[in-house]
């Protein structure tokens, strides 16, 4: 029961910072918010083929009992996806910051009038 | 014939692929050779897309399990008539824009142009192909990332400021696939689209409110792909900052999220899922309808063409999920039938504006009084006919798509709202693109000069690709009994999704239950 309440809270405290963070107005923290969403879905996906302690994924003759081994892929794939996309939302940020001059998600400083 | 198929299905992700690749590894400063193999690759892409179209219209179902595992514990890729009819779709409009890509130079403006674009129709078509959800999130990552690419083709501030805000929030919606995906597999235990569908049909009591969060959070995703309203603010910004040819490219890509739509929605959500039968419909009308009617009334907030033609690339979304929202047979026949329309269309008129847009020097894509510029008739003749397209008129196809819907959902009870919404947008888009083209051709006349345009690259064959993309149009409407034919087969095919199930799960299964 402590296991399952532990997981489930780190996964609701992971995504309440990720969705603040999301909705900033600078992109640094977007990012970052990004990032913690994505560690929030890692946790998910991994609790979903429930929560066993000590069963192995792949075969095993001596196993009596086998934890869900395709979470475990799910979670392998999104980590890369997520890692690859993070790096690029970084670039893209930085890129944007150099050629507008601020680093705005909406691209306008605060106070600033629509163009 | 029907051996090939298995081969065709997997030739439609293996050719974008390998060619991307290999445009990237050795053809990276060959311009030339790039392009024939980018133009060779949607040439036999067309011909894989109509073959698989021709096996298809015959009403099999055909399946190809990738290495040979088995569904459902391997990842299969499924041919019916929707998805061949979508890949036909994809690899037309592909020819057309890299053909207009390379007539107009417009790929050598920033890098990579040749092995994105190969990769995006990777991802589109894998999208299309896929018969398991969490292969359909890798696919739709794949064909997000090529397109981050190809909307930042080019550069500048104002399309990495769009661009920026589009690749946020994608992947916010990749985040949420992903959680509606885990929640799914969690209850159900499967990640096979059709096996998926068998268990939810036999769900116990206690496990339908978990599936009913997971189909939709999904539901949510692709209505974020689809620019359903409210989630639609991404679109007009990202679509009116990017190229011309990037923009008629992405005229698909909402199209994926409606695809998406229809198949989770008739396969996983069909009318054996008992109390979670059409679960999203409640939700997703309403947002279709306010999605028309913000789309068309956008066109009055337009200041430049090329918003024009984003804001009605969100209008026909709002009109095409409208229809498909009902959930109906009669009505999911010209839904799909108003899809094709509205992707050529889309694309059609930015392909014009892009041509307008050039030839007008530093007015641009301004709805602005200005001198004539060349070819200026031949181009108001054009924009006439794609603006006729767009909004649906006679006697272009869309008209006859928004009249097959109105007929379609005759028998909803919600057809009132349809009906008057339909009718409604239909006449402001008329009064927002007659208003555009009367400042923009029929004022500009009167101005005295005309302005001088610099060498202007393919200034013919430009204006060829865009009129045959408009004499697709024209065939879609002469053709209309053999494609309407197509349509309604696929619809009854989606509401019957037994075969489906049968072809990806093998005999044993003898169909669902």
């Amino acid at each position: 029961m402590t296991m399952e309440l532990l997981v489930a809270s780190a996964i609701a405290v992971l995504t309440a910072a990720g969705v603040y963070l999301v909705l900033r107005g600078r992109t640094f923290p977007v990012v970052l918010g990004l990032a913690f969403l994505s560690y929030a879905i890692n946790l998910f996906l991994f609790a979903m083929g429930r929560l066993v302690i000590d069963r192995p994924p792949i075969y095993d003759k001596a196993a009596e009992s086998y934890t869900d081994p395709l979470p475990q892929a799910l979670v392998l794939t999104a980590i890369v996806i997520a890692f690859g996309m993070t790096a690029f939302v970084v670039i893209l940020a930085l890129r944007t910051f150099l050629e507008t001059g601020t680093d705005q998600v909406d691209g306008r400083e605060d106070g600033e009038a629509q163009p | 014939m029907s051996a090939h198929v298995p081969n065709l299905i997997v030739a439609a992700l293996i050719l974008p692929a390998v060619l991307g690749a290999l445009t990237l590894l050795l053809l990276r400063h060959r311009l030339g050779a790039s392009r024939i193999v980018s133009l060779g690759s949607c040439l036999a892409l067309v011909g894989v897309a109509a073959a698989l179209v021709a096996h298809a219209s015959g009403g099999a179902v055909e399946s190809y399990a990738l290495g040979n595992w088995r569904a459902p514990f391997g990842i299969i890729l499924v041919v019916d008539r929707l998805s061949a009819m979508m890949l036909l779709l994809t690899s037309v409009l592909a020819l057309a824009v890299m053909s207009y890509a390379v007539a107009t130079g417009a790929d050598r403006k920033g890098w990579h142009f040749h092995p994105l674009f190969q990769f995006q129709l990777l991802g589109l078509n894998g999208a299309f192909l896929t018969g398991d959800l969490f292969n359909l999130f890798v696919f739709f990552e794949v064909l997000l990332i090529a397109s981050y690419g190809l909307l930042l083709h080019g550069q500048g501030a104002t399309r990495l400021k769009a661009g920026v805000q589009y690749v946020v929030i994608n992947l916010v919606g990749s985040t949420l696939f992903l959680v509606g995906v885990g929640l799914l597999y969690g209850v159900t235990g499967t990640l096979n689209m059709a096996d998926m569908a068998v268990r939810i049909a036999a769900a116990p009591p206690g496990d339908q409110g978990l599936i009913a969060a997971g189909a939709l959070v999904l539901t949510v995703v692709f209505a974020l792909k689809a620019a359903l309203v409210p989630l639609h603010f991404w679109l007009p910004g990202a679509y009116a900052a990017t190229t011309a040819t990037v923009a008629a490219l992405f005229a698909i890509m909402t199209k994926v999220g409606a695809y998406a739509l229809i198949r989770t929605g008739t396969l996983i959500l069909g009318e054996d899922a008992g109390p979670l039968a059409w679960l999203a419909a409640d939700w997703m009308l309403p947002a279709a309808i306010v999605t028309t009617i913000v789309g068309f009334v956008g066109l009055f907030a337009a200041r430049t063409l090329r918003d024009m033609a984003a804001w009605s690339v969100l209008g026909s979304m709002g009109v095409l999920l409208s229809a498909v929202a009902v959930f109906r047979v009669e009505a999911m026949g010209p839904a799909l039938y108003y899809t094709l329309h509205s992707t050529l269309a889309g694309a059609a008129l930015f392909l014009v504006v892009d041509l307008i847009a050039k030839r007008r020097g530093q007015h641009g894509d301004a709805l602005t009084v200005a001198p004539r510029f060349c070819q200026s008739e031949l181009l108001g003749g054009l924009f006439f006919l794609s603006a006729i397209g767009i909004v649906g008129l006679p006697p272009l196809s869309g008209f006859i798509g928004k009249l097959l819907i109105l007929d379609g959902v005759r028998a909803a009870p919600e057809a009132a709202w349809i009906w008057a919404t339909i009718l409604i947008t239909t006449l402001i888009g008329v009064l927002a693109f007659a208003r555009a083209g009367s400042r923009i051709f029929w004022k500009s006349a009167t101005v005295e000069g005309t302005i001088p345009v610099r060498a202007l690259r393919g200034r013919w064959k430009g204006v060829g690709v865009a009129a045959s993309l408009l004499a697709s149009l024209v065939a879609l409407a002469a053709f209309g009994g053999p494609v309407t034919t197509y349509t309604d087969a696929t619809a009854t095919q989606l509401f019957d999704p037994a075969r489906y199930i049968e072809a990806v799960l093998g005999e044993r299964s003898g169909g669902r239950r």
